[in-house]
């Protein structure tokens, strides 16, 4: 008991540290074959031939397999790391074959290499000589949406729009240019102010430092098996199938430890070719390693969007509506694009209350450059850099503190959205900006930033807030499973559907396994690999679920498990001078019953039943005073082994979650700019969260630490090029695709104000994506405190700030 | 062709016979079964692959194995005692969080190890510039340094592995 609210450590810290953890490259059996993908160097255009013929040549090459093979499985198979829909109109885009002959991309997958070793593979995948038809590429949203632009996806969408989606907030029929004239009347045009603007978010990529990769065999049960390094195992299992026209059973996907996934591998990415790979070769076991580039460019990146943004506010600094067209660039597949730009334009319209209403347009767009699909907080980065923007360009223009006018207007406590009625529950929100205006000194800070400012260095300060909500009901089904089994020794197995990926969940379960069963934290092992054949279901690592939802299975299924442990311990203690008094446990049950009939005064007749039972640090106790009966080791064993009543002591649930809350927070930044070098450094940033009650303490505050890194990394530095005449990647490697290292991130300070959710099995909300929401906006607010330059796109590099700075005559 | 070489690994002679193309990674990794030495990038952009080479860190997927003929390499395997207790540096990584999916951390560990046997004592910002040749996308470095700055106070060289 107590095990939540503990910073206790990471059950797989020591396997980490000592190199025992077993990553998806670390399991592979010997004597495999090595799998190479032959990527299109086209954006857009189709295959006419492709002569292999060379590459057969290569001494070691066994198999290749290109888009033009007869017998290429041709079902087309969604990849978004979203439960299947039985509803048609809610099912994902079902847009690519395992190899495609209409090329996408530049980067598309058309042939695979199989061979007896790398070199080999790698010398066969160079020496294959592809004919193409080519078509112009269309790499920028405006160029698909042109008239009369290629179709990517001729049959799916024509018009290469996946999906353009109206929301609004203030009634369904709010319309923002009638709010402006009715504004007009009732408040007089002197009393208003407009501001409107685009600002634009990049490309980027997810980054993980374990690469995609797996291998696939054919199992002793015919299955075709995968082990890979995914979030979603249970969901790749789906679409494997779906892409090899098999049955579900005849598919088997195995995850171990993972190397981080940041919604990259929410998808599913190669599984199905590096299945259909094995099976080529009569099921033996193939590898597929997909280089760094190769992930960069070829797996999935996050949507670069453009908003093009209004708002109208009164003098006095009421916010009274806003308008957003956002265009989000969608890349060559579907994968998670529709539901993304979705999201991003449902956070928008939430943040704040606009007291007349939120008109928004969201277009996600097929464009022939590199596939995106989920990255950490899932839209939410793109939106929340729009509204925190726009939110301190009006604050500016009205001359009103940017923290007042959040606090004035932000999204109110007891907050349902009208639209998906997912409801702010424990609203920490205006607590988050309070406590962080006064951990940065505000007040007084900004007071002396806003004085003029003169010299080559500037200092600003900025905000930013957000609000995520916790998993995906009801816009998506959230279901998640826990199974516990009772060791002899009175310790616990738990198995779990849901994945570690990196971000502490198996310790978090495993301190709810303890804190509701009352087993110690230290005698729960927790398995750390799902296997679809073995592990019970669920969805997996996405959208900050996990804690949540699948806390909910964990705790469902410890009250059932505590609840049979505390039925055969009343069985023992009923028995002890019968059943009991023949085994090696006769007297210390005999004991114990005497302790209890003592303790709780029971007459002759009166039985022990389980209700006066509780389990306590691992031994069974009374309830009510906790005195100590029997460990549960003596309960273990007997259950194992018992002559009169044998029972394997197990439980298993599959929780299916009809509820949802929101989490919020806010970061504050202070930034020093050096003009001439056009640098920022950020020497303070405090991020604030609203996130329930904590779990681990210690583990929380690691999560915010790597998003706000994360965070820093788009607003400051990193963007994936595509040339918009080729298509091609211009940067898709880790030396010119930067990420922040050491040198690059301040000290990160982190606070929660911890409310206790009530919908929350034990308290707790959304966590995991939000630290990486905030901290862009916040320091692109404070170069605004510093300089008076608003900067609309991220990053901001030097080469972006110097452009402003000198269009606005700093240098 | 296959080339012999002998090297010391972990405290064992090792006699091999390697392709002279052959990354001290996939050695380490494929003939020695040492999979601690993590593949992020295979051309020394990430870190994940550090081992030390007579103590001194490299990646080791742009190392030949043939470099190392003669010499002495060490991997996190090789850092734990023979009681089976994790030395201090791999201890204070796990006290201090400064792991989460744990695919930088064994060359981390590495280059703690490298900076312990410098002798030196380094501030934290010079541990920013001494790590900055490692690549985490989970920490933001921020427990990393936390358990550097421990591990330059409290682990003495003599803790060290030859």
């Amino acid at each position: 008991m107590g095990a939540v609210g503990k910073s206790v450590k990471r059950v797989d810290a020591v396997a980490k540290v000592t190199g025992q953890a077993q990553y998806t490259a670390d399991l592979e059996p010997r004597d495999i074959l090595h799998g190479k993908v032959v990527h299109s160097t086209i954006a857009n255009g189709i295959v006419k031939r492709i002569d292999i013929s060379k590459a057969m040549q290569v001494p070691g090459v066994v198999k290749i397999l290109t888009c033009l093979d007869r017998d290429l499985p041709q079902y087309l198979f969604p990849t978004a790391g979203h439960p299947w829909s039985v509803e048609t109109a809610h099912q994902d885009i079902c847009d690519r074959l395992i190899l495609n002959r209409r090329v996408r991309f530049y980067g598309d997958d058309i042939a695979a290499v199989i061979a007896e070793n790398e070199v080999a593979a790698a010398q066969a995948a160079r020496l294959i000589e592809v004919e193409y038809r080519q078509f112009k590429p269309i790499v920028t949203v405006e160029a698909a949406m042109k008239k009369g632009a290629t179709p990517l996806h001729k049959e799916v969408r024509p018009d290469n729009v996946i999906v353009h989606s109206h929301m609004t907030m203030g009634g369904a029929d709010f319309r923002y240019e009638q709010a402006r004239r009715t504004a007009a009347k009732e408040y007089g045009s002197e009393e208003l102010t407009e501001i409107s603007g685009t600002y634009e978010t990049p490309r980027i990529s997810h980054c993980h430092i374990e690469l995609a990769t797996s291998f696939a065999y054919v199992d002793q049960n015919g299955k075709i098996t995968v082990t890979t390094s995914t979030q979603i195992p249970h969901i790749v299992r789906k679409c494997v199938a779906m892409s090899l026209g098999l049955p579900e059973g005849k598919v088997r996907i195995i995850k171990p430890y993972i190397g981080g996934g940041f919604g990259n591998k929410q998808d599913v990415l190669y599984e199905p070719l590096n299945a259909l790979m094995s099976l080529s070769v009569g099921g033996r076991a193939v590898r597929l390693e997909i280089s760094r580039e190769e992930t960069i460019v070829s797996t999935r990146t996050r949507h670069a969007m453009t908003g093009h943004l209004r708002a109208l506010v009164k003098k006095d600094g009421t916010l009274l509506a806003r308008s957003a067209e956002i265009y989000a660039n969608n890349g060559a597949y579907a994968s998670h694009g529709h539901a993304v730009c979705a999201n991003a334009g449902a956070v928008f319209k939430d943040l704040y209350a606009d007291r007349m209403g939120v008109e928004e347009d969201c277009y996600t767009v097929y464009t022939s450059s590199p596939t995106a699909g989920a990255m950490r907080a899932y839209g939410i980065p793109q939106s929340v850099w729009f509204a925190e923007c726009l939110t301190d360009d009006i604050a500016r223009a009205i001359g009103m503190d940017p923290c007042e006018f959040r606090l004035k207007n932000c999204m109110k406590e007891g907050f349902r959205d009208p639209g998906n009625g997912i409801t702010f529950h424990s609203y920490g929100l205006k607590k988050c900006i309070e406590a962080g205006r006064k951990a940065i000194d505000w007040d007084r800070k900004k007071k002396e930033y806003d004085r003029p400012q003169t010299g080559p260095v500037r200092r600003g300060i900025g905000m930013a807030i957000f609000c995520y909500k916790t998993g995906v009901y009801p816009i998506s089904l959230e279901a998640a499973s826990a199974r516990m089994v009772l060791n002899q020794d009175g310790s616990m197995q738990l198995f779990m559907g849901a994945t570690e990926i990196g971000q502490g969940a198996d310790t978090v379960f495993t301190q709810m396994a303890a804190e509701t069963t009352g087993i110690s934290f230290d005698k729960i092992y927790i398995g750390t690999v799902q296997d679809t054949d073995t592990a019970p279901l669920d969805f997996g690592a996405y959208a900050s679920r996990q804690t949540y939802v699948s806390g909910m299975a964990v705790k469902a299924c410890a009250e059932q498990f505590k609840q049979k442990i505390l039925d055969y311990a009343a069985y023992m203690l009923e028995h002890a001078s019968t059943d009991m008094a023949r085994t090696v446990y006769a007297e210390e049950i005999a004991s114990a019953r005497r302790t209890a009939v003592r303790s709780l005064k029971l007459g002759k007749t009166e039985k022990i039943t389980p209700a006066m039972l509780d389990i306590r640090e691992s031994r069974i106790v009374l309830k009510k005073n906790g005195r100590q009966l029997f460990d549960l080791a003596v309960l273990g064993d007997t259950s194992f082994y018992s002559l009169d009543r044998e029972q394997h002591i197990t439980a298993e649930v599959t929780h299916h979650c009809k509820q949802n809350t929101f989490s919020s927070g806010a970061t504050f930044a202070e930034v020093e700019v050096d003009l001439a070098l056009s640098r920022v450094k950020v020497t303070r940033i405090i991020n604030v969260h609203d996130s329930g009650r904590l779990i681990n303490p210690q583990l929380a505050e690691a999560q915010v630490h790597g998003g706000v890194a994360m965070s820093l990394g788009y607003g400051l530095s990193e963007e994936l090029l595509v040339d918009e005449k080729t298509g091609r990647t211009l940067n898709g490697n880790l030396l010119d695709f930067k990420i922040p290292t050491a040198m690059d991130v301040p000290e990160i300070e982190v606070k929660f104000i911890e409310l206790e959710d009530p919908t929350g099995p034990y308290g707790n909300k959304s966590l995991g994506e939000p630290p990486a929401i905030t901290p862009a906006p916040a320091i692109r607010n404070a170069i605004l405190n510093a300089t008076g330059v608003a900067m609309t796109k991220a990053p901001m590099t030097p080469q972006r700030l110097f452009e402003a700075f000198q269009s606005a005559g700093l240098v | 062709m296959l080339k012999v070489i002998r090297m010391k690994v972990n405290g064992s002679l090792k006699e091999l016979a390697v392709d002279e193309r052959e990354s001290l990674l996939n050695t380490l990794r494929t003939r020695l079964g040492l999979t601690s030495v993590k593949m992020g990038c295979e051309v020394g952009e990430c870190g994940a692959c550090t081992v030390l080479v007579d103590g001194e860190a490299v990646d080791s997927c742009i190392y030949l194995t043939v470099w190392a003929d003669g010499k002495s390499v060490l991997t996190v395997e090789g850092l734990k005692k023979n009681t089976g207790e994790l030395s201090r540096i791999q201890q204070i990584f796990v006290d201090e969080a400064a792991v989460q999916c744990g695919f930088c951390t064994p060359g981390l560990i590495m280059s703690a190890v490298e900076i312990v046997g410098e002798k030196k004592s380094y501030t934290r910002d010079e541990l920013r510039r001494k790590i900055s040749g490692h690549l985490c996308r989970c920490t933001g470095y921020e427990n990393i340094l936390n358990a550097m700055e421990r591990v330059v106070k409290e682990v003495s060289d003599k803790e060290i592995p030859v």
